[in-house]
């Protein structure tokens, strides 16, 4: 960092803005205030309201669509259904498998079979009332197993991949072998802000479309086919975002509200309620897993079997690489010569599943870090330093045969972990016991304990995918602007595009445009790529600007390129005998410098038969010790403390870091002991916030941080992307204290009461 | 939509004569739900937050009558905490700060879900439910006012005005169980009153029946289980916490649903009263005690 004194430069603090520092976010305040335009408070003149019908089965043929009932309402401008579609009839995140409306059969509980505009949101509703669908009805497929042997229920048959990955010596065993099964509930993504969106029909025949999603361009791509439009007709605005976790990588109301604003020539709003949200989006892959480990006497892993089986429901989403991921880290970030794992990823009858964040990372974490316990204490060895004994390193290879080669610290991150300070003794505040607000626990009641667990995950695309990001910069008058299509789903990009825009440029003023479709596109907000693409292509854009400028100020000014430096808004030189003090709003006031840049990462490679390649372009780890306080006798849990020590590569902004880490906690923390979706005959049961619990403030624990800073090569300032890593092995964290509280198994999540005290059926 | 914002119990009613399909709105948290739900289309509205009376609570003699419109917020205040601690617990344990400033106490009364918090407490308490309709005033016990999942025994056009109890003279004890620490519909609760005047014990129980329901048995056995001669109830046997509790549990009817078990429910009523009495009549050790 350096700071300006009479033209010369010296080492001093940091700009308050600019990279390393807890930049404030632009959208904090309004956020705060209650001033934020989410994407569920647009609006436009003229505009109509739309809604979707959705099938309350989860499995049946469609014998007939009547609608004339519904056009009658006085106030109902059109009613569409799949005959309405004029392009692709199908769509999908990866692969386009999904009816936009059903109208042979209808494959899960929630899927559309048509959608109505109308004036006024109840008269919307009154006409999804007033359409007559004569369904049979046909036995849903729900379980898994049985989906993987009978009748395909898609043309595409039953299974979105069937992953084997071998390495190394299939029949060598150690001495020590534990094996078990583990199960996961169904999570969901639980963002506050319901899907919403806008679509206005332009007067070139295409379509604008503000809305709340992850990726602006792929859903651009399959509203234009879908809509029988060229690409550049469909032009998208990201709307103000309410949290996303995966949950809008897939398309939700895009392709109808846009369907329905071309029909009507309308601009045309539609908002989910709570209950709509959770049936109009994929959830996190439930999941059966069965693993086998054997270690020598020493504690090295020998052998490694699994077969995982994840439930990705009625359509394929992103289940093929969510897969590829459960799969490819199933083993965990440990060295582990030989191993034969198949993953499956098979369609039922049930909600369609997808991306969220950990994605397959997350299923695998909780069952091999409950083989690690066993393994341990099998052995009669200490937990974590098994853990530390097998931890990988760069030079190390993965499951998949690849060669670590960026930055994998995982004995630092269980050190560091291990070492963070204790909570302190039980609060005598009742309400920071197990029940809470409840007041159902006296001091007597409670046992402590602690658990443990690592993981780690892939950051970015993996398998070949030839992933980029497009990034502009413009400097006028001194003010920066950043334009990029990444979606800010609440990380914190904008901030970034800030924080790099001071740090490269030396102003205060860097203004990030809206994210559209008018660049290039930024990719997707997942797999925690947003920091490293969009902000590689961000900090390429914005060093192409400094050259231009480092270059006009040499030549006027005769002095050395490499001596001059951007800081206070001023270009300067640092040494040289030429002083040198340029404005830079001076110097682009009448001469704007701009660039555009495209950032991609190395390449990667398909697995093989044997799930072996180059598939993955960089990891991250962390590891979290849970301390939680149980009351054996009502099975209730207060989680007291999460310590974790991240890979981070480096930090960016302290306060946006730890809201990752704080975040991803709280949603570990919700999957370990309160959030599953409860499906009965295929049908969520309790699809609003009243019943699909998350955390509170006072199931939230205190959380201590330790960033492991190494940085990682080809990346930004060597940051790593971080949004992931908290939300894998806290779970299994604190499922390891309670079964260590509790001396119960504890193998399935969410953990309910009724485990605990053992009165699960 | 018709609103009509009367300020008077009988402006109230007879707003209720004239539109009968109207729904009446306090603090919204149940109504709202079910409006934004698509479940309920209200016509006619009759707000009652201008009605003064519903909004007041006094002490009465030895007993504290609690106003319709008293939100769960002002049962945390006040003197009506002191008056009524397990009111006071009841509350704390409803939805969040903003809900516990907009939720009434009259509202919980009439939409009589067998969660309701501080129906159990209102069932230890022996209270009566005050009444105002087209017919004039009267007051049912409460446990002749609930009549099942979210019926009342409400004639029509009639409304709640507010709730008579005893002053406590004894420590009350109110404890839920949810699956979350905090916002929670209660999976279990129950609700132990020691009265100290009558020496009685008063027993309630949320979520482990069709209505919120008594424990008579359990209660008359607390009763004598209790020296309430000593310097504040005692049990004459520690043991005896336990027996109540087994009581309880066999007083309750729960029902298996996607909240809980019905086995889970039992056990956990059990062990909350348990604790209940335990802490209420050992008040030296119990660092909970009001």
């Amino acid at each position: 960092m350096t700071t300006v004194e009479t033209g010369r430069v010296t080492t001093g603090a940091p700009p308050s803005g600019a990279v390393g520092a807890s930049a404030r976010r632009p959208d904090g305040g309004p956020k705060v205030r209650g001033e934020f335009s989410f994407s569920g408070d647009l609006w436009s003149d003229g505009m109509v309201w739309g809604a979707t019908l959705r099938s309350p089965h989860a499995s049946a043929r469609i014998r007939a669509i009547d609608v004339s009932a519904a056009l009658a309402i006085p106030g109902v401008i059109t009613v569409v259904t799949a005959d309405d579609v004029p392009g692709s009839k199908f769509y999908g995140l990866e692969h386009r498998d999904q009816p936009v409306f059903a109208w042979e059969l209808v494959r899960y509980a929630g899927e559309p079979v048509a959608a109505v505009a109308a004036d006024h949101p109840e008269t919307a509703r009154r006409a999804l009332a007033a359409i007559e669908v004569d369904y049979e009805l046909t036995e849903p497929v729900l379980d898994p197993e049985v989906a993987l042997a009978g009748e395909p229920l898609h043309p595409d048959g039953n299974v979105f991949r069937e992953l084997w990955v071998r390495k190394g010596d299939p029949d060598v065993r150690g001495e020590f072998v534990v094996e078990g099964t583990y199960e996961l509930g169904m999570q969901d993504q639980a963002f506050m802000g319901p899907e919403a969106g806008l679509a206005s029909p332009a007067d070139d025949g295409g379509i604008d479309l503000v809305v709340s999603t992850q990726w602006l361009h792929n859903d651009r791509d399959q509203i234009a086919e879908c809509l029988a439009l060229a690409p550049e007709k469909v032009r998208l605005t990201l709307g103000g975002v309410g949290g996303a976790f995966g949950a809008r990588e897939d398309v939700s109301l895009q392709i109808h509200a846009s369907l329905l604003a071309s029909v009507t020539g309308r601009p045309v709003k539609m908002v989910y309620s709570r209950e709509e949200s959770f049936l109009g989006h994929v959830h996190r892959h439930p999941g059966r897993l069965w693993m086998r480990h054997s270690a020598d006497r020493d504690g090295k892993i020998v052998s490694y079997e699994a077969r995982i089986v994840l439930d990705g429901g009625a359509y394929r989403s992103s289940s093929y690489h969510v897969v590829a991921n459960a799969a490819c880290f199933s083993a965990g970030p440990y060295n582990t010569p030989n191993a034969v794992v198949v993953g499956f990823g098979v369609r039922t009858n049930n909600p369609p599943c997808g991306a969220m964040r950990g994605f397959g990372a997350v299923q695998v974490c909780f069952a091999h870090e409950a083989q690690m316990d066993r393994l341990a204490d099998a052995i009669g060895m200490d937990r974590i330093e098994l853990r530390i004994l097998n931890a990988m390193a760069p030079g190390d290879t993965l499951l998949t045969g690849q060669i670590i080669t960026g930055a994998l610290p995982v004995a630092d991150v269980i050190r560091a972990t291990a070492a963070l300070p204790m909570p302190p003794a039980a609060s005598s505040d009742p309400m920071a016991r197990p029940g809470g607000a409840g007041r159902t626990t006296d001091a007597t009641d409670v046992v402590r304990a602690t658990g443990f667990a690592v993981g780690f995950k892939n950051l970015m695309y993996a398998e070949g995918y030839d992933d980029d990001s497009h990034a502009a910069c413009r400097i006028e008058g001194g003010v920066v602007t950043i334009t990029c299509a990444a979606a800010e789903v609440g990380q914190g990009f904008v901030t970034l595009c800030q924080q790099f825009g001071r740090e490269i440029l030396g102003v205060d003023d860097v203004v990030v445009a809206p994210a559209d479709t008018s660049i290039g596109s930024a990719g997707s907000t997942s797999a925690s790529r947003q920091t490293m693409m969009s902000g590689g292509a961000v900090e390429k854009a914005c060093r192409l600007v400094r050259a231009q400028i480092v270059e006009q100020v040499a030549a006027s000014s005769g002095a050395d390129p490499d001596h001059l430096a951007f800081a206070e808004g001023r270009v300067v030189s640092v040494e040289g005998p030429v002083a040198v003090a340029v404005d830079l709003a001076e110097l682009t006031a009448e001469h704007p410098y701009e660039a555009m840049a495209r950032h991609q990462h190395r390449t990667t490679y398909p697995l093989d038969a044997d799930g072996q390649g180059d598939a993955h372009v960089s990891m991250a780890c962390a590891a979290h010790r849970a301390v939680v306080d149980v009351d054996p006798e009502l099975g209730l849990v207060r989680v007291v403390q999460l310590a974790t020590a991240q890979d981070v590569g480096k930090v960016l902004n302290p306060t946006a870091a730890l809201g990752q880490i704080e975040g991803g906690i709280a949603q570990g923390v919700g999957l370990a002991t309160m959030e599953e979706i409860i499906l009965v005959d295929g049908k969520p049961r309790n699809p609003s916030f009243t019943d699909y619990l998350i955390p509170t403030a006072l199931d939230m624990p205190e959380v201590a941080v330790e960033w492991i800073e190494v940085p990682e090569p080809d990346a930004p300032f060597g940051a790593k992307g971080i949004g992931e890593p908290p939300v894998i092995s806290s779970t299994p964290a604190v499922v390891a204290a309670i079964r260590a509280a509790t001396g119960r198994p504890l193998v399935r999540v969410p953990v309910r009461p009724t485990d605990i005290v053992g009165l699960t059926s | 939509m018709d609103v009509t914002l009367p300020t008077t119990v009988d402006e109230a009613v007879s707003a209720r004569a004239d539109a009968p399909d109207a729904v009446l709105l306090a603090g919204g948290t149940d109504l709202m739900v079910a409006v934004n739900a698509g479940w309920l289309n209200p016509t006619a509205v009759i707000a009652l937050r201008s009605v003064a009376e519903l909004g007041q609570w006094r002490v009465d003699g030895d007993q504290l009558v609690v106003g319709a419109g008293v939100t769960y917020e002002r049962m945390l205040r006040e003197g009506l905490a002191a008056s009524s601690p397990g009111l006071a617990d009841a509350a704390r344990t409803v939805g969040s700060p903003q809900i516990r400033s907009a939720g009434t106490i009259g509202g919980n009364l009439g939409t009589a879900s067998p969660a309701g918090d501080t129906l159990p407490v209102l069932v230890a308490l022996g209270a009566m439910v005050e009444l105002a309709g087209p017919d004039g005033r009267r007051s049912l016990p409460m446990q002749e006012f609930t009549t099942g999942p979210k019926r009342t025994a409400l004639a029509p056009g009639e409304m709640i005005t507010a709730v008579r109890v005893p002053v406590a003279s004894g420590p009350q004890q109110y404890r839920k169980v949810g699956v979350r620490n905090a916002m929670v519909i209660a999976v279990a609760s129950v609700a132990v009153v020691l009265d100290g005047d009558r020496r009685s014990v008063g027993v309630g129980l949320g979520s482990v029946g069709p209505v919120p329901l008594a424990a008579p048995e359990a209660a008359v056995f607390a009763a004598d289980a209790v020296d309430w001669s000593a310097g504040g109830p005692v049990l004459h046997e520690v043991d005896a916490a336990v027996r109540f509790g087994e009581l309880v549990a066999a007083a309750s009817s729960p029902i298996d649903d996607h909240r809980s078990s019905a086995a889970y429910r039992r056990l956990a009523i059990g062990v909350l009263a348990e604790r209940c009495l335990r802490t209420a009549c050992a008040p030296a050790v119990g660092e909970d005690a009001a």
